[in-house]
């Protein structure tokens, strides 16, 4: 009975606030509204799931605004009582960082799907425009997040923006000044990149989010590729009308089921990464004149750390500045140049190619960020010792060319025994590939990449570390020689011996 | 449920009346607009505005004389001359100062001509490494090897009564005033 009377009591003050809203029938509408049957599966929880991730970033998100500090002066100890001093401070931080790779993985995943199911084509070419200046949204708040973290990462990686963006012909140094609000990366760098973080970025993405599902309740969520089914502007509207009234099933409670447990799944995940590995730095304070370090990305811009590394250098500033450019271009064309035709990706072969390339060559440049074989190890020379097997048995100048290898940090770029920089060649057994006047030769001069160390090698320093490379052999190969050098010198000695008497 | 109540324009002559006032009511606003967009630009691009004409650059000192023996490289930091109160530490910048002979100096800044960051000096092999991409300088700031297209860059020094003094105050890019100030110099020149 007393439930009755609350059921009723419920009713009616729903009724009350409806006469005044008016929204539960348009809400209604756009829950049961029919969608294709085949479209309530697992491939179609992405877009979802991306949202679920936004709105569990802007809760962790106001959360930590509870106890952070915006500025260069205060952060870094800041991020530190969130860590140590506040409850569960380290864990919010954890579950706002893991969100951040989460939602960037996601967004990824649900373009790849959407692109390879032709969802981009007539008539959802805006919804498509949207979601791309949606992506580069969720990676600028990556980036600007990645700054929040205002650590020693956060301030040289502001360092290599600037640079980037100095790089813009005329108004690169005018870019630079606004990007970090003066001339150099201080406190106003900070506060600016929050304001973007924390008020334009998430406004924005909040009002496209709105206009992307808008479009997704207004044009329908795209129905399962047919091979053979030709998307034709003339037809498709009234073809998919048909189909949602044959084989359509309301979206709440036929779809949405699916959505729910990813979206469960998806949170449980990223709880469970935060749990398990905490939360992301922050590594060493901000201070510019601690100078040991070395800054890397977050995973998301690793790609481009490894790009920077590995294009010539006369390729790169072009690349830099024309390549984003025609990125974005090339997303928003697409589905004005392939607005028809074909949807099922077992008919678009190049469409598939295109997303392997994308994903291998990003795959393959992330992978060797991770390794950055590019960088010197900056303490291999004091700290990597020169394995026992290249000592043993060799003569006094040979471990004195040792102790010159050492001294002089070649092994910072150089790895014997498979420790020490991969900046340039391995030298485990350059004898092999060098004779003598070549390494002299290369030690002296540099070339290929490498410095010339002419002007900081003695003579007989260059001499006994020479002497150490010509060891460097395997035992069962013999190291390299000059065979002409050899015929003089066996004939001079013939001739010297004929000519005694 | 409640009508909403439609407005008919009555004859032709209150609709261009309205219309009028309509108009002036735009033209009012985009007064308005213009009128708060001065000091809205302005303020956005003050730190653009005030650094033009090397508006940031300014003497600083970086130590005495003799604090830094000749032939050697050594790591000195200033404080930037621009100062705001939620700096923090950002302000306090590093560089390298190399006292060639007497009072001929070279004042590296820590900044990798490639993308900025800190160079490190190796007296033993006579190099500055940068531990992102691998750059490489010799003792003299020159281009060494890996990706940089340029040396190092240095900041204007001057020595006044045994103090050693760099003009600095902008983050040494490509394109800073900085950079313009002292020109590129011949690989292996020392």
């Amino acid at each position: 009975m007393r439930i009755m009377i609350g059921k009723i009591g419920l009713a009616k003050i729903g009724d009350w606030f409806d006469r005044r809203l008016q929204l539960a029938a348009p809400i209604r509408e756009a829950a049961e509204h029919p969608v294709p049957r085949n479209t309530a599966s697992w491939f179609y929880v992405f877009g979802s799931a991306a949202l679920t991730v936004f709105l569990l970033q802007l809760v962790t998100g106001i959360l930590l605004a509870l106890i952070y500090v915006p500025s260069a002066g205060e952060a870094w100890s800041s991020l530190q009582a969130l860590n140590h001093q506040v409850m569960l401070g380290w864990f919010i931080r954890a579950m706002h960082g893991w969100g951040s790779n989460f939602m960037v993985a996601i967004v990824l995943i649900h373009m790849t799907q959407v692109f390879l199911f032709g969802a981009h084509k007539y008539p959802r070419e805006l919804t498509w425009v949207v979601g791309v200046f949606l992506l580069l949204m969720t990676l600028g708040m990556a980036f600007t997040g990645q700054i929040m973290r205002f650590d020693q990462d956060a301030y040289w990686g502001l360092g290599i923006g600037a640079s980037i963006a100095s790089r813009v012909p005329i108004i690169g140094p005018a870019v630079v000044k606004l990007m970090l609000g003066g001339p150099i990366i201080a406190g106003a760098t900070l506060s600016r990149f929050f304001a973007l973080h924390v008020f334009v970025i998430p406004g924005m993405l909040i009002a496209f989010v709105g206009l992307h599902l808008l479009m997704v309740l207004k044009l329908g969520i795209n129905e399962w590729p047919m091979p053979g089914r030709i998307v034709k502007r003339a037809t498709y509207d009234a073809q998919y009308h048909a189909l949602t009234k044959s084989e359509g099933a309301p979206f709440v409670p036929y779809a949405i089921w699916k959505d729910m447990f990813f979206a469960a799944f998806i949170i449980l995940a990223i709880a469970a990464c935060a749990f398990y590995f905490g939360p992301f730095g922050p590594t060493g304070q901000p201070d510019p004149t601690i100078i040991q370090t070395a800054p890397k990305p977050d995973y998301f811009f690793l790609w481009l750390y490894a790009l920077l590394s590995l294009l010539p250098p006369s390729l790169e500033t072009p690349f830099l500045l024309i390549g984003p450019v025609l990125a974005i271009i090339g997303l928003l064309l697409l589905p004005f140049l392939s607005g028809e035709g074909e949807k099922s990706w077992k008919r678009r072969p190049i469409a598939v190619i295109t997303v392997l390339m994308i994903a291998i060559t990003l795959g393959t440049f992330t992978r060797m960020a991770q390794i950055a074989p590019w960088s010197p190890h900056m303490n291999a020379w004091s700290g990597d010792p020169v394995p026992d097997r290249y000592i043993h048995g060799t003569t006094a100048l040979e471990r004195q060319g040792a102790l010159v290898f050492q001294a002089k940090q070649c092994r910072n770029c150089h790895s014997l025994g498979n420790t020490g920089g991969q900046r340039g060649p391995a030298l485990d057994s350059v004898a092999v590939r060098l004779t003598q006047d070549q390494l002299i030769r290369q030690v002296i001069q540099g070339g290929g990449n490498m410095p010339a160390y002419g002007n900081n090698l003695s003579a007989p320093e260059t001499t006994a570390l020479v002497a150490f490379l010509e060891s460097l052999h395997p035992s069962t190969q013999r190291p390299a020689r000059d065979s002409a050098r050899e015929l003089v010198l066996t004939d001079g000695q013939l001739k010297t011996a004929g000519t005694q008497p | 449920m409640t009508t909403t109540p439609v407005i008919v324009p009555s004859t032709e002559d209150t609709l261009s009346r309205r219309g009028f006032f309509m108009k002036l009511g735009i033209l009012f606003n985009g007064f308005a607009a213009m009128v708060l967009a001065v000091p809205v630009v302005g303020f956005l691009l003050s730190s653009v505005t005030r650094g033009r004409a090397n508006g940031y650059l300014s003497w600083v000192p970086l130590g005495r004389i003799d604090e830094f023996p000749e032939g050697e490289t050594r790591l000195a930091t200033f404080r930037n001359p621009n100062v705001m109160p939620t700096d923090g530490k950002t302000v306090d910048t590093p560089c390298w100062v190399r006292r060639v002979a007497g009072e001929k100096f070279q004042v590296f800044a820590i900044n990798c001509a490639h993308l900025g960051c800190p160079v490190r000096w190796f007296p033993q092999s006579g190099l500055f490494m940068c531990p992102c991409h691998g750059g490489a300088y010799y003792r003299d700031g020159a281009r060494a090897s890996g990706p940089p297209e340029r040396g190092l860059f240095e900041y204007p020094y001057k020595v006044e009564n045994g103090l050693v003094t760099i003009q600095a105050g902008e983050l040494p890019t490509p394109g800073a005033a900085i950079a313009s100030l002292t020109g590129e110099k011949p690989p292996c020149a020392s």
